[in-house]
């Protein structure tokens, strides 16, 4: 623990730290544009210089320096005033300075540190630089004339993308950032180097010209997109959300966030529903709410009534069409659309026990049947840092790239029960071992063979430092799905037994992956924001609210309850999913015991007190293992498209058009700017 | 008094002689190689310690002392690597090139006595990309030595097991930076590395490396051989040795020749190069060390030591004793804008004052060289060197900001007489 004196204040930073570092914990702000936390360092833009003692008589670099016993720092002396002047004006005589047009003006750091390091005025009179803009693909728009070459963009992509997309060509003041052969960028976590560009060279190109952040209200909420549940904030103004951006949360998505939760904003006000519809001889027409709460009403489903639950709704929605059923005397509840049927008794064997942040230490990794990199792409930045740490990876499943060294077995779930000796071995021999079960593999079957595996290798175990570990992983795809299950939308047989119930009534909760056909004696009753496939089955329509437009709690695959708020209201006659509930309860002529959404809540943390705590929930040990349990088929992915996974993204014009021309390598010519 | 003939070092620096292993054996290189790598690792070093050679890529750090940062042995079984700067790029500089396809021998030796000294696994030659012919030659001169038993496993009989691995470069100066060539060895974009880690403790894929200049590695079996004594009997205190000079510019005779440290300018001049054109009253101005030391005027060089000590005390350096000499026939200012342009051309790019300041200097220096300036920007340019100075990831940028820091210092009332001389001019 070094001790350093930072503009006359003595302090003690950590072993390892920068001097950077130790000016921040000593209160004083260093300007930056190449450093970033979660990159490494470059030192390259030179805005952090600072004076350091002992040491050469020039300003250091503060964020590649180590900070070492008896330092003295001077953060506000003469020498680092005018050096970082001086950097700043090196980095604004070929700027364009065109901030009045650029849509990062308002936060850009460019701006915010010229303001405040920089001087008044320029003594550069020559030609400015121009630099033909680059196309990155349908999701990033360059300026590069803004560029000022931190490599932010360069480094991300490689170090914790883990694809060498984009990289500087040429040198000195004709070095040019750009993907190469500007071919589109790929990456499932691509658009977050627009959130790291220091400046405006790298912008968002489906919100480009849409607003300025300071007309944006800021809403705290979830991401829906997969069952990562990464931290969001709504930019909305008005009626529409208009952007969205990740919240630095390190133990769940870190400060990224992938494409697809980005960027199908736009599928929010695309394909809506915002009036009741009734099928009226196999069409549906419009109709108003009374009518629609009539219809419900003439069904008369008594207790033959079965609720299944879509993939991207919240608990609070899950937990008031329960209380419905329940009401009605009814419990037939599913979320698993899909038709898996796994025993979800005991939820610690469906749930990532070694949490998101806890994978990044293993170093013994086995996925079975579960295309990370599309299914949660935040989860393979971390699985990608495990290698980076030594992890050995293994995947039963068909292959694909995981942008990390990793081994593929075979596509046979029935591997599980005959595994290479070597894995076995590096299990054997692993200090952190950890499996994860994708979708895929659970739908083979694999759960039973993973447990006895995780039993046999001993994967849940106390660390020689003392603290427990447990390397059992149930990787879920859908942001509803531990929030159902602890809601027991779970039946033994899973969906199937809905169908063998041949209830009167199916209320779909925004359910759109679901076979309706097997419910073709049912009266379908679809209680849902998109005219997705869901809707086009349904015998009556009651428009919902989609994620942004209600608050809700949310549970995502590591079993970490988190709470998302309301940022806008739902379009046209469309309501909040609970209250929907609520006036059906008084059709069905039951009562619910819920008058306001603080009731719902309050009722759901009485029924489920876990929901009512923000963090981890608890879901005990694992089960004792059947030795027997067998896993067999061919694994193959569900997803097939990363882009088109949900009703929102697939009324999304921006993902249709990353869909088309990022995985189905479809031509679009570009407008003339 | 001078260096004498039996004193050289570089005995077929004119190519009089063929290069071969068969002739350079005939001079005395790989002359029981074996026994000097019998003297020990510690020795070897002590010995070039002793010597006082101090590195001759430029910046004249202690050799030896550079040796023995080296790990005296791996805790983590990474091996060590000598990487050796043939990349010669600095303009004026054309030593290295000489010992390579002249006495290549002399350099292979010393990379395996230097080598051996730091305990390397192999060494790789960085050689400058425009090098074509002397590559070929470098090449062929390790196949001989590999054919003879003299590199790979038991190297010259003694036991250890070394190799020599010739990288071309593509052509960009940069790479001369010993850690943007330890970047260009690996295979990526030539761009100097954040210091610390020091390559001898991080440098090529992550193991302790060192990186020498091709002569300060090519002298050291003669002085091996010949002794510490012998060679710092030549040159004053800190600056011992003999050097090869390389004068070129406004001289009767250009030539690259093998002095003493320390002669005096004249002397080194007048002796090897046939005096200055149009005789000393002609002499305007000296670059002393290669393109990127400041200029020194003709008054204050004439008598000046050649050394590291000698040149710093006159505001310049020793460099890699490239001594470009220019009389009065010369565009001082255009020149020295030439040189600008040199280093915005070349400079990696990586770091913002280099990357955005030796384009705006070197523009400055371009209006100045036709006058169409103001006085004030004179001070402007002046500020401006100072802020790239000191505040880059590399030597570069200081290398851009000299020449001219240099040009205002002596001859700002040149500049200032052509703005004046423009302005009378655009009045009229």
């Amino acid at each position: 623990m070094p001790k350093v004196t930072v503009d006359g204040t003595e302090l003690e930073v950590p072993a390892g730290a920068t001097v950077l570092q130790a000016c921040e914990l000593a209160g004083k702000e260093i300007p930056r544009f190449c450093y970033h936390e979660r990159l490494s360092i470059a030192g390259n833009c030179r805005m952090c210089l600072v004076e350091v003692s002992p040491g050469p008589p020039k300003p250091q670099a503060s964020c590649a320096l180590p900070a070492t016993e008896g330092q003295v720092i001077k953060t506000d002396s003469e020498m680092v005033k005018k050096a970082r002047e001086g950097v700043m004006e090196f980095l604004l005589i070929n700027h364009p300075l065109d901030c009045p047009i650029c849509d990062q003006g308002g936060e850009c750091d460019l701006q915010d540190q010229s303001v405040a390091y920089g001087r008044g005025a320029s003594r550069y009179h020559e030609n400015k630089r121009a630099v033909t803009d680059k196309y990155m693909g349908p999701l990033i728009k360059t300026q590069m004339t803004r560029c000022i070459h931190c490599t932010r963009c360069v480094r991300f992509s490689e170090e914790v993308a883990g694809v060498d997309e984009i990289g500087a060509l040429y040198r000195g003041e004709n070095m040019q950032i750009s993907t190469y052969l500007e071919h589109a960028a790929k990456h499932e976590l691509s658009a977050n180097v627009i959130d790291l560009c220091p400046v405006g060279a790298l912008t968002s190109r489906p919100y480009a010209f849409e607003a300025r952040p300071w007309e944006l209200k800021k809403t705290l909420s979830i991401d829906v997109s997969d069952a990562i549940g990464a931290n969001i904030r709504l930019d909305s103004r008005g009626r529409e959300v208009l952007r969205i951006l990740p919240r630095v949360n390190d133990d769940v998505n870190e400060e990224w966030l992938s494409d697809k939760g980005r960027y199908q904003v736009d599928g929010l006000t695309k394909r809506r529903l915002d009036r009741p519809w009734i099928r009226r001889d196999g069409k549906l027409t419009p109709a108003t709410w009374a009518e629609a709460f009539a219809a419900v009403a003439s069904i008369k489903p008594g207790s033959s009534i079965a609720a299944v639950a879509g993939d991207l709704v919240d608990c609070e929605t899950m937990f008031a069409a329960k209380t419905l059923l329940g009401a009605l005397g009814s419990s037939l509840l599913e979320g698993r659309q899909t038709g898996m049927s796994y025993a979800a008794d005991n939820l610690a064997a469906v749930n990532f026990n070694t949490t998101l942040a806890g994978i990044e230490l293993a170093d013994a990794v086995l996925i079975v049947g579960s295309h990370v990199r599309w299914e949660a792409p935040l989860l393979n930045a971390r699985l990608r840092k495990a290698v980076k740490r030594g992890a050995k990876v293994f995947v039963v499943g068909p292959e694909y790239d995981l942008t990390y060294k990793a081994e593929f077995l075979g596509d046979d779930a029935a591997l599980l029960g005959k595994l290479p000796k070597h894995v076995g071995e590096a299990f054997g021999a692993a200090k952190r071992p950890a499996v994860i079960l994708g979708g895929a593999g659970l739908a083979k079957g694999a759960l039973g063979p993973l447990l006895a595996l995780a039993e046999q290798w001993n994967l849940v175990r106390t660390l020689e430092d003392g603290t427990a570990w447990n390397g059992f992983n149930v990787l879920h795809m859908a942001a509803s799905r531990m929030g159902g299950l602890m809601l027991g939308y779970a039946q033994a047989g899973g969906i199937a037994d809905l169908v063998a119930a041949k209830p009167k009534l199916v209320l779909s909760l925004g359910a759109d992956e679901v076979d309706y056909t097997r419910f073709a004696g049912s009266m379908v009753v679809y209680i849902g924001h998109h005219g997705d496939k869901g809707a086009h089955a349904a015998d009556i329509i009651l428009p919902g609210s989609a994620y942004t437009e209600k608050a809700g709690t949310y549970v995502n695959t590591e079993g970490r309850v988190q709470f998302a708020e309301k940022a806008v209201f739902a379009p046209g006659d469309a309501r909040e999913d609970w209250t929907i509930l609520r006036a059906l309860a008084d059709a069905f002529g039951v009562s619910v015991g819920f008058d306001s959404f603080e009731d719902l809540r309050a009722a759901m943390i009485a029924a489920v007190p876990a929901l009512g705590v923000e963090g981890l929930a608890d879901y005990g040990a694992l089960p004792k293992a059947d030795k027997t349990a067998t896993a067999e088929g061919t694994i193959a992915y569900p997803i097939k498209d990363f882009y088109l996974t949900n009703p929102i993204a697939r009324a999304s014009a921006t993902m249709q058009r990353c869909s088309a021309e990022l995985i189905h390598g479809e031509d679009f010519a570009e407008a003339a700017e | 008094m001078s260096l004498q003939d039996k004193d050289r070092i570089f005995t077929n620096l004119y190519g009089y002689q063929p290069w071969s292993l068969k002739a350079a054996m005939a001079r005395g290189d790989w002359d029981n190689t074996k026994a000097l790598l019998a003297r020990g690792q510690d020795a070897i070093i002590q010995e070039i310690k002793d010597s006082g050679l101090r590195g001759r890529g430029g910046a004249g750090f202690p050799t030896g002392m550079k040796w023995s940062f080296m790990p005296k042995e791996s805790r983590d079984g990474r091996p060590s690597f000598l990487v050796i700067n043939a990349d010669e790029s600095e303009p004026g500089s054309c030593k290295d090139r000489e010992i390579i396809r002249h006495d290549p021998h002399k350099l292979i030796e010393g990379a395996l006595v230097a080598g051996f000294a730091m305990r390397a696994r192999a060494a790789y030659i960085y050689i400058r990309g425009e090098y074509i012919r002397e590559a070929e030659t470098l090449f062929a001169a390790v196949a001989e030595a590999y054919d003879a038993g003299l590199l790979g496993k038991n190297a010259c009989g003694s036991g250890y097991d070394f190799d020599v691995f010739v990288h071309r470069g593509a052509g960009a100066y940069i790479c001369g930076e010993e850690t943007a060539m330890i970047e260009s060895l690996e295979g990526k974009k030539g761009q100097p590395r954040l210091k610390p880690p020091f390559p001898a403790g991080a440098g090529l894929y992550g193991c302790p490396t060192t990186v020498n200049n091709v002569e300060s590695i090519a002298v050291a079996p003669t002085i091996l051989r010949r002794g510490a004594g012998w060679f710092s009997s030549f040159g004053r205190d800190n600056n011992k040795g003999t050097k090869l000079f390389q004068i070129s510019g406004h001289v009767n005779k250009p030539c690259v020749v093998e002095e003493e440290m320390s002669i005096p300018f004249h002397e080194l001049i007048e002796k090897h190069c046939g005096g200055i054109r149009g005789g000393r009253d002609n002499l305007l101005a000296v670059i002393p060390g290669g393109s990127s030391v400041p200029l020194v005027p003709a008054e204050q060089i004439w008598d000046a030591p050649m050394d590291f000590d000698g040149l710093r005390a006159l505001g310049s350096g020793l460099g890699t004793a490239a001594v470009i000499v220019m009389d009065k026939s010369t565009d001082i200012v255009r020149a020295i804008s030439r040189l600008s342009y040199f280093y915005k051309h070349e400079s990696c790019g990586q770091c913002t004052p280099c990357r955005e300041g030796t384009g705006w200097m070197w523009r400055v220096m371009e209006r100045l060289r036709t006058g169409d300036a103001a006085v004030e920007e004179i001070d402007m340019l002046q500020q401006v060197t100072k802020q790239v100075e000191g505040h880059t990831i590399c030597a570069l940028g200081d290398a851009a900001a000299w020449p001219i820091q240099g040009l205002i210092r002596h001859f700002r009332p040149e500049i200032e007489r052509r703005i004046a001389e423009n302005t009378r001019e655009a009045a009229e």
